[in-house]
């Protein structure tokens, strides 16, 4: 071959070539010797063609994330096309423009549609509430509104109580 | 609780075997879980992942279906007991090469793992014998609920919870069945079967690799896609995959006895008098010998009662299970032989094949 074909994920020549088709598509991936090694593919029982698809699937990285790193954790876009994985659960804000193409041939839909977790949410919204009311407190008493005060207040004392908190 | 006495109590994947088994070994459900607003296990600091396991060690024994269960990290555990607990499929291959701050909290009858700082803070796992695909949801969904009010996990309306990989988002769920497909193998149907399946957005695994000839005629299948279907949604389209295949199976398993059943039984046959008499035997020719046995309980060549028999050994004759009940390491080499041994002692009394059932036509 004069253009041997080069691994997917560290452009060594390609030696073991995998094709998979989902959904009617078929998925080409071609690795080197020692990635293959690496990523699994010698042991069926814990190697994802999906995994290796991703990556794949990444080049080249949208323009407009160049440069941006994950506030939360410090990932870039570069760090995922290493790893296949993110750095934390707000990458997935940071790097929307960059999720989304890959959401659609990679899942069934591209929206939730299943379980919530309503209490680790209504824990979540009550906490926020509990913020909020904090620092309006601390405003109201900086600008000596003593009646806004109380009201924060009290509604600080109720959050807490269905927190199951004592209040102080 | 310790992983040798682990080992040595009855489980439901080791001890349970019984014709509602029969081409559904058993049936699997994991959820990916992780902390909102704490770096995903791979790329946290060390002392970060030692502070999330142990976050998440205590979350998770304060559950009941977690109490009195067996955590260990990955660093307090053997070689050796890694690998049992792989073949056991209590933890994953990963999480045994894993690094430090990573663990295991395992029921006291090993139907419920939970593996911590894998590619995720949590993989929560049940395992169910059978073919028991809704039980299997409900239990993990009832645990999941019970740890979700002590963990704050990282979730997103729109895109579910949230995963180290995208390819685990939304539901974070893979759902799986481990089935014994002998026919379908010995009928070379099995490339079309696989091919099917992932037409249908579902994926089979074989110890060998994806269309090939699995060692023991066990192959695992779960779904491919986690975002944009529901749990049920995805549970009820495995179910029926699963329910076709497994009629494809059976029908397969017909057609040999009817077409040419000498050769079907001769091979049962021959299984039966290697298992008996042989003096070395790899993991993998044990499997398929195994396999055959197991075959023939479906087909009464041998008492049900003898099924759980053969569904332990499928374990016992694995590598890391071999070593333990040897009390030793051992060469590859080595191993063959303590497994044939083993299997001559089982198989001694085991009952002879009884070839009958075909004389009047009935199985």
């Amino acid at each position: 071959m004069p253009n041997p074909l080069k691994c997917d994920l560290c452009s060594k020549p390609a030696t073991v070539h995998l094709t998979q088709i989902v959904n009617n598509k078929v998925h080409k991936v071609d690795l080197c010797e020692e990635c293959a090694q690496a990523k699994g593919v010698t042991d069926p029982s814990g190697f994802s063609l999906a995994d290796l698809l991703l990556k794949a699937s990444l080049n080249p990285e949208p323009a407009n994330l160049s440069g941006v790193r994950c506030e939360q954790c410090g990932f870039t876009p570069n760090d995922f096309k290493k790893h296949g994985r993110f750095g934390c659960p707000a990458c997935y804000d940071t790097f929307t423009s960059l999720i989304e193409p890959m959401l659609d041939s990679m899942h069934k839909g591209t929206v939730h549609t299943g379980k919530v977790p309503q209490k680790a949410l209504a824990r979540k919204s009550l906490q926020d509430r509990l913020s909020k009311l904090e620092l309006d407190l601390t405003d109201a008493i900086k600008a000596e509104r003593y009646e806004d005060a109380a009201r924060c207040r009290d509604e600080i004392n109720e959050v807490k109580q269905s927190f199951g908190q004592p209040s102080r | 609780m310790t992983i040798a006495s682990l080992i040595d109590t009855p489980s439901e994947l080791t001890d349970s075997g019984s014709s509602k088994t029969a081409v559904v070994l058993m049936t699997r459900i994991r959820l990916a879980r992780n902390l909102a607003g704490t770096p995903f296990p791979g790329w946290a600091k060390p002392a970060k992942r030692g502070e999330i396991f142990a976050l998440c060690r205590e979350a998770l024994s304060a559950t009941s279906a977690l109490k009195r269960s067996l955590c260990v990290s990955v660093e307090e555990m053997t070689e050796l007991e890694k690998q049992i607990l792989v073949e056991r499929h209590l933890i994953s291959r990963e999480l045994s090469g894993a690094k430090a701050g990573s663990g295991v909290v395992i029921s006291k009858d090993q139907c419920f793992s939970v593996m911590i700082n894998e590619e995720d803070h949590l993989r929560i796992q049940v395992l169910r014998s059978g073919f028991q695909l809704k039980k299997a949801w409900n239990a993990i969904n009832d645990l999941d609920t019970t740890i979700e009010d002590r963990l704050d996990y990282a979730f997103s309306p729109k895109l579910g919870y949230l995963t180290a990989c995208p390819t685990n988002l939304g539901t974070g769920m893979r759902a799986s069945a481990m089935m014994h497909l002998p026919a379908l193998v010995i009928a070379n149907q099995m490339e079309k079967v696989v091919r099917a399946v992932n037409q249908l957005g579902m994926v089979v695994r074989g110890l060998f690799g994806e269309g090939s000839d699995a060692s023991g005629s066990i192959f695992q299948i779960s779904n491919q896609t986690t975002l944009g279907e529901s749990e049920d949604e995805i549970i009820k389209r495995l179910g029926s995959v699963l329910t076709s295949i497994v009629e494809h199976e059976l029908n397969a398993r017909q057609k040999l006895l009817e077409a040419d059943p000498a050769k079907l039984l001769d091979k049962i046959g021959r299984a039966y008098g290697i298992l008996r008499n042989s003096h070395v035997l790899s993991s993998s020719e044990a499997m398929n010998l195994l396999s055959l046995l197991r075959l023939g309980v479906d087909l009464k060549v041998f008492p049900e009662a003898d099924r759980a028999t053969i569904d332990r050994l499928f374990i016992e004759a694995q590598p890391g299970h071999l070593q333990h009940a040897q009390k030793g390491e051992f060469e590859p080499g080595q191993r063959d032989l303590l497994r044939a041994g083993r299997l001559r002692a089982e198989f001694a009394n085991f009952p002879q094949p009884n070839f009958t059932f075909t004389a009047d036509g009935s199985n």
